[in-house]
């Protein structure tokens, strides 16, 4: 932040007098380690349920549901091996097909149509932009039922494959509307050249758009896999014994005699990670795009 | 130009969706030789056990494959109910209780057991404790076959009970337990004198207090139907529910439920707490529980009953729309007959049975030997927990702790709001029963209009 609003000064040359008198050096020495300190305080208050969780999940039961809360304790890795020993496994293959496979096929489907809502704008794009994010309008509670209903004649119920087509619809709006402004941002004269130059559609869709989009791309699909990874409420009513994902077996943690936080703390720590791995391969993608733009 | 090439694109991409929506379809259904089956249950403690010592079951019946669906009891039940109400079929094995067994065979969802149960070899459905026996079956029938059963008991801390000079009457009263909360209600050493339950849900604060409208000589509705929740004797229970919890209860006691007092109650934090029998596996758990052997339990405090306990099992049914019900039966026998608390025992520990279930567990002496404390008391409280015992005068539904019709989860729920705002101080107990009486009456019509 510091050197982000430093650098434009040296250009701010035609107002030397009031530049002077905002660049008091003591004043600007004093705000730095107050805004470090405000960022700090803020970053803490926000990650420390996270932090809370992970202390969490290495205590006993008894510790965990203690009150007042206990900070210092024999950690133990009692409640993880619980957690892997009530078969998480096969929860976590089902969230990643239907994850992986969803976020694929959103990311297939989302950069033509985006394409053709931005670059080459087909007609009435607004409405069509509209068409699409309507879907997202409606209630999930309010289609379960009917859902539910369709799903079981179709005989689809319990079936990982339902979850990806739910969730390419459900994340599909969200990717288009992302990806369009992302191409957006590509200026005209870039295709303009490409074409010049002899490139095809193809050609320029793969080898001139994708680069420079490239960091929208890691971000919407970084977006599309959070949503899938997370989403509970279609995975708890349309999933049973074969096809429940990782949301649903935090669900079965919990219950309603006995005292659970600690196994259930456990249980999401090893449900986030994955997600916290995607956001930090993304982030690196992500940094590199930003400053790329920067340049530009 | 372009718009026959888009819309050939948009028929291929709909039909390889429906090619692949077919074909997962066909696939997941069946494997080849192996009989598969799907079990709802609700994830308690010993539940969870059962689902430990799934591969006994598999070792004994290796041609069954058997994968769980565990869930908390509000989301099992609203699961459970929505599959089997719309036949959905995703399900060989359900856990229910005995709120939804004699409606569900009314409306024939589920299969008759009696047959199965009958004809299994050492299976003994008569060692059922009979009122649970009874409560599953529907015209003689048992169509869910009880895992555990519990009851009600007060659970109250011999130690403090001991120091303050106090003892426990055989057949405590509720203004017995007044009197021990006045003297036991320790602000300065976060005791409270009483747990009570207070969240609103119809399986929650409506639990232990409709046990107490029952002994108050309340009831629901008469015999005609007739909505009665604001009668007087009503108010007086609930009066003195309310002022009990608010004035010796615990903090919040307006969003506290089960949990809430267990883990009050585990930690040393209350001095007595009224609630179901099943308490004592987690109370009596070194692992989880701070106040393990110091516990005395007494029965359901009374008033003009002979007792006062509450009926609750969790059971298990077979859909009708299940396809394996062969292989769903011998999963269900596994995990209620007689060998399988012998298994809970030596595997998991004795003190992790489900109790209350069949009458020979309390003839074990593995079970026996952690269960002196409370295996009598829990036993009683079942035989005891019958309409004729604990109710006043008669009542035209079943149930001790539920009204036995479908609009009861919904009902039973608004009541409980309205009790759950009195205890939390926003509205008088008069308020919240005139309320309450106006959603029975709106339930109770169409059961005088010539209903069953």
């Amino acid at each position: 932040m510091a050197t982000q609003t430093a650098a434009p000064t040296p250009a701010g040359k035609e107002t030397t007098p009031a530049a002077s008198t905002v660049r008091k050096p003591d004043r600007r020495f004093n705000s730095a380690p107050i805004l470090t300190t405000v960022t700090w305080v803020l970053a803490l208050i926000f990650f420390s349920p996270v932090l809370w969780m992970v202390l969490t999940s290495f205590k006993q039961e008894s510790a965990a549901a203690s009150d007042p809360p206990v900070f210092f304790f024999a950690p133990t890795l009692d409640q993880y091996r619980a957690v892997l020993d009530s078969g998480a496994g096969s929860y976590f293959v089902n969230s990643a097909i239907a994850t992986g496979v969803s976020t694929l096929l959103v990311i297939l489907l989302a950069v033509p149509a985006s394409y053709a809502l931005s670059i080459r704008p087909v007609k009435k794009t607004s409405d069509v932009l509209f068409f699409f994010i309507s879907t997202r309008m409606l209630p999930v509670v309010a289609v379960i039922m009917p859902i539910y209903v369709i799903a079981g004649q179709l005989k689809v119920l319990d079936n990982v494959w339902t979850l990806v087509v739910l969730y390419t619809s459900m994340n599909l709006p969200i990717a288009v509307w992302m990806m369009r402004s992302f191409f957006l941002e590509v200026p005209g004269e870039v295709l303009e050249a490409a074409q010049m130059d002899g490139a095809g559609l193809m050609k320029t869709l793969w080898r001139v758009l994708m680069p420079m989009v490239a960091p929208g791309l890691a971000a919407t699909a970084l977006i599309c896999v959070i949503f899938a990874w997370n989403e509970f409420f279609f995975a708890l009513i349309l999933t049973a014994g074969q096809s429940a994902t990782v949301p649903v077996f935090l669900m079965s943690q919990m219950t309603s005699e006995g005292l659970f936080l600690a196994q259930l703390s456990a249980a999401s720590v090893l449900a986030s990670l994955p997600v916290v791995i995607a956001g930090w391969v993304a982030q690196k993608q992500l940094v590199r795009g930003l400053s790329m733009g920067a340049v530009k | 130009m372009s718009s026959p090439g888009r819309s050939r694109l948009r028929a291929g991409l709909a039909a390889a969706a429906a090619a692949a929506l077919v074909l997962t379809g066909c696939g997941g259904a069946e494997a080849e030789g192996k009989n598969e089956i799907v079990v709802a249950i609700v994830s308690n403690p010993q539940m969870q056990d059962a689902i430990t010592l799934q591969d006994e079951f598999k070792a004994q019946y290796p041609d069954i494959d058997v994968s769980f669906v565990s869930l908390p009891e509000n989301e099992a039940r609203a699961k459970i109910t929505a599959s089997v109400a719309t036949q959905g079929g995703e399900f060989d094995v359900v856990m229910i209780s005995n709120y939804e067994t004699p409606m569900w065979a009314e409306n024939g969802w589920i299969t008759n057991l009696q047959d199965y149960a009958d004809s299994t070899e050492g299976y003994d459905p008569d060692d059922f404790v009979p009122t649970i026996r009874e409560a599953l079956s529907y015209e003689g029938d048992l169509y869910s076959v009880p895992f555990y059963g519990e009851s009600s008991f007060l659970a109250y801390r011999q130690d403090l009970f001991e120091e303050a000079g106090l003892t426990m009457p055989a057949k405590p009263t509720w203004e017995d337990i007044r009197g021990f909360a006045e003297k036991l209600d320790d602000p300065e050493n976060d005791v409270d004198g009483v747990c009570l339950r207070g969240l609103a849900g119809w399986g929650e604060v409506m639990g232990p207090l409709d046990t107490v409208i029952n002994t108050y000589g309340g009831r629901w509705f008469d015999e005609d139907w007739n909505a009665t929740l604001d009668s007087p004797e009503v108010e007086a229970a609930v009066t003195d529910y309310v002022n009990l919890v608010q004035t010796y209860g615990q903090a919040g006691a307006a969003t506290s439920g089960y949990g809430d007092c267990l883990t009050l109650y585990s930690q040393g934090s209350a001095a007595m707490w009224y609630d179901a029998t099943a308490m004592v596996s987690s109370v009596e758990d070194p692992s989880s529980s701070l106040v393990v052997g110091k516990t005395g339990y007494a029965p359901a405090p009374v008033e003009e009953t002979e007792s006062s306990g509450w009926l609750y099992s969790w059971s298990l049914a077979i859909p009708t729309t299940s396809e394996q019900k062969d292989a769903a039966w011998d999963f269900v026998s596994w995990m209620t007959n007689k060998e399988y608390i012998q298994l809970v025992g030596e595997e998991i520990g004795w003190e992790r049975v489900p109790p209350g279930s069949r009458l020979s567990t309390y003839e074990n002496p593995g079970y026996a030997e952690v269960a002196g404390a409370y295996a009598e008391p829990t036993l009683t409280a079942m035989a005891g927990a019958s309409q004729e015992n604990s109710m006043v005068k008669p009542v035209p539904y079943t149930g001790l702790q539920f009204v036995g019709i479908p609009e009861f989860q919904d009902l039973g729920t608004r009541v409980a709001q309205q009790i759950s705002a009195a205890i939390a101080g926003q509205q008088t107990v008069k308020e919240a029963l005139e309320q309450s009486q106006g959603y029975a009456e709106t339930v109770a019509e169409s059961y005088q209009n010539g209903g069953s």
